[in-house]
C-alpha cells in the first residue's frame, strides 16, 4: 500500500509538473517573450553579436543540418582534447593523469551523444576541469541540441510551401538559455540544501573509528569524503537526459543524492522536460488533443514497466530469501525485498521508480545497481533502451522519435484500410517513410549489430563480471544502452578496454546522429507541402485507438528485433 | 564554400561561449550560492566529535563496523586501492559487488552473510533477518540501514556495551529519520551517529 502511494505520487508530480512547463517551453521556441525574458535576453542578443550569428536568419534543412553536425563535432574535439590533457592542466588537486585514448574516445562521444556511458570513474579518474568545462558544458548543449531538432520537425508539421525550418543557433540557444540553465539552477540549489558537495577543496581525509584489513591484507585506517563542483552538475545531468553521474555510483551515491528529498528532486527532473516537451508539441501544432494522445501511449508504457519490475523487486529471489533465513516483507520497519545493489533511504519503490524513469527517458543515471536486479527487473530496463528510448526518451529526441514510429503507424494503418497515410496533415510519402525507418531501425541494428560481434570474441567474455546467462546480459545491457544513448550499465561489466571504447563509441554515434539526420531531412520535406484538409477519410490520430496502435507499433518493432536476444539473457536466467 | 566556413566559424563561437558561460561561470555561480547558503552540507555534511574539532566521517558516508560494540551497517566492499592520500596510505573505499541476485555466487555470499550475522546474535535465535543487513548498497557507501535492522542488533548492542535495551533504543531513536512527507523514500537509521553515541563521542 504504501508503495502504491510512493509510485503514484511520483507520477502524480510528474503530471503537475510537466504541463505548465510545455506551455512555457512553446512559448520560448516560438520566440516569445516569458517572464524569464527581462533577464536572459540581454545575454542571448549578446552571444549572437559575439559570434556573429543573424537570429532572424532561417535556414534551409541541409544548413539546420549542417549547423547541428559540426557543432556537435567541434564539442567531441574539445572534450576529447580535455580528457587526453587534463593531467596539464590546472583545478586537479588529486593530481590524475589524462586518460588513454580509447576511453577519451569513448567518454566524449558518450557526452556529445547525450548518452552519457561512463567506462571510467568520475572521482577517481577525471579532473574538476574536465567535469565543469568538459562534461557540464555538453550535458547542456547536447540536451539543448535534441530540444532544436525537435522544433525544426514541429515546424516541418506547421510550415507549407516553405524551404526554412528555422534556425539551429537560435533554437539551440533558446533552449539552453531559457529552459535548461534556469532549471539547473533550481535543483542545484534543492540538492545542494540536501547534502550534494559542491566545492573545489581537496579531498578531506580523517581517522576511521575501527581500522579494516581488505582481502588483500591490507590495513585502512583513514576514510576519504570527496569533493569536487558536483550539484551543479548533478542538476542539468538528470534535467538533460544525460545521466552522467559525477561520481562513479551515480545517484546511488550518498553525496550525489543523500536524501529522499534530494531523490525527489532529482527523479522528477529525470522524466520533467522529456514529458513536458509532449505538451510543447501539443501546443505547437495547434492541438493539444495531438499531445495529449501521445503523451498518453508514453505514460502507459512507463506505467507498465514500472509495475513490473516494483513487483519483481519486491518479490526477490530465492537466493535472497535462503529458506526464510532472510526477511524479504515489507512492512513499516523495512522495505524488505531484493535489496542488493539498493540503498536503505530508497527502499524497493523509489529505487524501481527511477529504474523505469532513467531507461524510459534516455537518461541512464542510477539511484540503484542494475547489475543486482532480478531477471525480470533487469530485463524491463534493457527493453525500454532497446524499444529506441520513445517512452519519453531524451530531451526532444525521445519525441521526434516517438513521432517518427508514428508516422511509421499512419503507414501501416493506412495500408490496412487503404488510405494515403498522412499525419498532421501532411501527405507521407515513401521518401518520409525512408527516413523515418532509417530513425527507427537505428537504435535496433546498432545494438543488434554491435553485441553480435562483441559475443563472438573471446577476450569480451573476461569483461564480465557474472557467469552465464546474466554475463550475457551484462553484455547485450552495454550495447542497448549505448544504442539507445541511455548511459546506464550493468556496472559490473568491466567496459574500458579498447575494443570495447572504441565498438560502443561507433554505436552511440550511429544511434545518435542516423536519427538526427533522419528528422531533419524529414522536417524539410514536410515543410515543403501542402496541408490537406481533414476530410472523412482522413484517419484521426489523437484518439485512444490511435495511443493503441502506436503502442502496438513500438512494441512489435522491439519484441521482434530483441525477443531472441532477451531469451538467451535475462529469460533464460529467470528460467533457470 | 564562403557557407561553410562562416558555419565552422559560428560553431566554434558558440562552443567557446557556452564552455565560458555553462562550465565557468554557471558552475562558479552555484559554488558559490550553495557555499554561502548551505556551506555544512556543500562540503559533504562533516561530522565533528570529541571537543569539536575533530573530523571523524560524513553523516553521509558508509564506515566499516565489525566491532561487538558497534551497530553494523550494510555489507561493505572494501577496497583500499581506490584513492591515496598524500602519503601514499589507502583511502577507504566501498563499491557495489553488481552480482546478479539469481546467481550462484550471490547465493553463497549470502550464506555466508547470514551465518555470520547468526553467530554474533545469540538472543535472536530462528528470527529472520532483515535483508538489508546481509546484502551490500548500491554505492557501497550507504550510511544507513532500515529500522529493524537496527533493532535486530539491540540485544548485542546492550549485552557489549552495558546499556540497557531501552538505552540503546533512544540512542537510535535519535538517529532516525522518516519518510518525506510520509510518502517518499524510507525510514533508516545512521550508523555512524549511533556509534559515536554509543562511544560518547557525540552528545545525545
Amino acid at each position: 500500500m504504501q508503495a502504491m502511494l510512493q509510485y503514484a505520487g511520483y507520477l502524480i508530480l510528474l503530471l503537475v509538473l510537466a504541463y505548465p512547463l510545455g506551455k512555457y517551453i512553446d512559448n520560448v521556441m516560438r520566440g516569445r517573450w516569458v517572464w524569464l525574458s527581462p533577464v536572459i535576453r540581454p545575454v542571448e542578443r549578446f552571444l549572437y553579436r559575439l559570434t556573429g550569428v543573424n537570429e532572424r536568419e532561417e535556414m534551409t534543412w541541409k544548413k539546420y543540418l549542417g549547423c547541428a553536425l559540426l557543432f556537435n563535432f567541434c564539442g567531441f574535439a574539445l572534450l576529447f582534447a580535455l580528457l587526453m590533457l587534463q593531467g596539464r592542466l590546472p583545478l586537479n588537486p588529486m593530481e590524475l593523469s589524462g586518460l588513454e585514448w580509447p576511453l577519451a574516445f569513448n567518454t566524449a562521444v558518450s557526452f556529445v551523444t547525450n548518452t552519457n556511458w561512463q567506462a571510467y570513474s568520475g572521482e577517481l579518474q577525471l579532473s574538476y576541469i574536465s567535469q565543469m568545462f568538459g562534461l557540464t558544458v555538453q550535458n547542456f548543449v547536447s540536451a539543448g541540441t535534441g530540444m532544436a531538432v525537435l522544433y525544426a520537425l514541429i515546424r516541418g508539421f506547421v510550415r507549407t510551401y516553405d524551404d526554412t525550418i528555422g534556425n539551429f543557433w537560435t533554437d539551440l540557444t533558446k533552449s539552453v538559455g531559457y529552459v535548461l540553465v534556469p532549471l539547473a539552477v533550481v535543483v542545484t540549489l534543492l540538492i545542494g540544501s540536501q547534502g550534494v558537495v559542491q566545492n573545489f577543496e581537496d579531498y578531506t581525509t580523517y581517522n576511521l573509528s575501527e581500522t579494516v584489513v581488505t582481502e588483500y591484507g591490507t590495513a585502512i585506517s583513514k576514510g576519504v569524503v570527496p569533493g569536487g563542483p558536483a550539484a551543479s552538475q548533478i542538476a542539468i545531468k538528470q534535467l538533460g537526459t544525460n545521466g552522467g553521474g559525477f561520481f562513479g555510483t551515480n545517484s546511488a551515491h550518498p553525496l550525489e543524492n543523500p536524501t529522499p528529498f534530494s531523490n525527489l528532486v532529482e527523479m522528477l527532473s529525470i522524466l520533467l522536460i522529456p514529458a513536458a516537451l509532449c505538451f510543447s508539441f501539443g501546443n505547437a501544432v495547434g492541438s493539444r488533443r495531438q499531445g495529449v494522445t501521445i503523451f498518453a501511449a508514453m505514460f502507459a508504457l512507463l506505467v507498465l514497466g514500472m509495475g513490473i519490475i516494483g513487483f519483481s523487486e519486491q518479490a526477490g529471489t530465492a537466493q535472497l530469501a535462503q529458506n526464510g533465513a532472510v526477511l524479504l516483507e515489507a512492512g513499516d520497519m523495512q522495505p524488505g525485498g531484493n535489496m542488493e545493489g539498493k540503498e536503505t533511504r530508497f527502499g524497493i519503490a523509489s529505487s524501481a521508480a527511477w529504474a523505469e524513469f532513467t531507461t524510459a527517458a534516455s537518461n541512464g543515471s542510477v539511484n540503484s545497481m542494475h547489475d543486482s536486479y532480478t531477471p525480470i527487473g533487469g530485463l524491463i530496463t534493457m527493453l525500454n533502451m532497446q524499444l529506441g528510448e520513445v517512452v519519453f526518451g531524451g530531451v526532444g529526441c525521445g519525441l521526434y522519435g516517438m513521432l517518427c514510429f508514428a508516422i511509421l503507424t499512419v503507414f501501416i494503418a493506412g495500408l490496412m484500410v487503404g488510405r494515403t497515410p498522412e499525419f498532421m496533415g501532411k501527405k507521407i510519402e515513401p521518401y518520409e517513410m525512408k527516413m523515418a525507418v532509417l530513425a527507427c531501425l537505428a537504435t535496433p541494428v546498432a545494438i543488434l549489430a554491435g553485441s553480435g560481434i562483441a559475443s563472438m570474441l573471446p577476450e569480451v567474455a573476461e569483461s564480465m563480471n557474472n557467469h552465464g546467462a546474466h554475463g550475457l546480459s551484462e553484455l547485450l545491457y552495454a550495447y542497448s544502452s549505448c544504442g539507445g544513448n541511455n548511459g546506464s550499465a550493468f556496472a559490473g561489466f568491466g567496459a574500458d578496454t579498447v575494443f570495447l571504447n572504441v565498438s560502443l563509441g561507433i554505436v552511440m554515434l550511429l544511434a545518435r546522429f542516423l536519427p538526427i539526420v533522419a528528422v531533419v531531412a524529414i522536417a524539410g520535406s514536410l515543410a515543403g507541402k501542402k496541408k490537406l484538409a481533414v476530410t472523412e477519410g482522413t484517419l484521426p490520430t489523437d484518439n485512444v485507438m490511435f495511443a493503441g496502435l502506436l503502442i502496438a507499433i513500438v512494441l512489435l518493432v522491439g519484441a521482434l528485433s530483441f525477443f531472441p536476444a532477451l531469451s538467451l539473457g535475462p529469460i533464460a536466467e529467470f528460467l533457470q | 564554400m564562403e557557407g561553410k566556413k562562416t558555419i565552422l566559424r559560428q560553431s566554434v563561437g558558440m562552443l567557446l561561449a557556452f564552455t565560458i558561460l555553462l562550465g565557468g561561470v554557471y558552475t562558479l555561480a552555484m559554488t558559490g550560492l550553495t557555499q554561502m547558503l548551505f556551506p555544512r552540507q556543500a562540503n559533504g555534511s562533516l561530522i565533528y566529535a570529541g571537543d569539536g574539532s575533530r573530523i571523524c566521517g560524513s553523516e553521509y558516508l558508509a564506515q566499516p563496523f565489525e566491532a561487538k560494540n558497534h551497530l553494523w551497517g550494510r555489507v561493505m566492499n572494501v577496497s583500499g586501492d581506490a584513492l591515496r592520500d598524500k602519503d601514499g596510505s589507502p583511502l577507504l573505499y566501498g563499491g557495489p559487488s553488481n552480482l546478479s541476485p539469481a546467481g550462484e555466487d550471490f547465493g553463497k555470499m549470502m550464506a555466508e552473510n547470514v551465518a555470520k550475522i547468526r553467530a554474533a546474535h545469540p538472543e535472536m535465535k530462528d528470527a529472520p533477518i532483515p535483508v538489508d543487513l546481509v546484502t551490500s548498497s548500491g554505492s557501497g557507501l550507504d550510511p544507513e540501514i532500515s529500522l529493524a535492522a537496527a533493532e535486530y542488533q539491540v540485544p548485542r548492542l546492550a549485552r557489549e556495551t552495558g546499556r540497557s535495551q531501552a538505552e540503546v533504543r533512544e540512542i537510535i531513536g535519535k538517529c532516525t529519520s522518516g519518510r518525506l512527507l510520509g510518502i517518499f523514500g524510507e525510514p533508516r537509521v545512521n550508523v555512524l551517529k549511533v556509534n559515536l553515541m554509543l562511544d560518547e563521542q557525540l552528545s545525545k
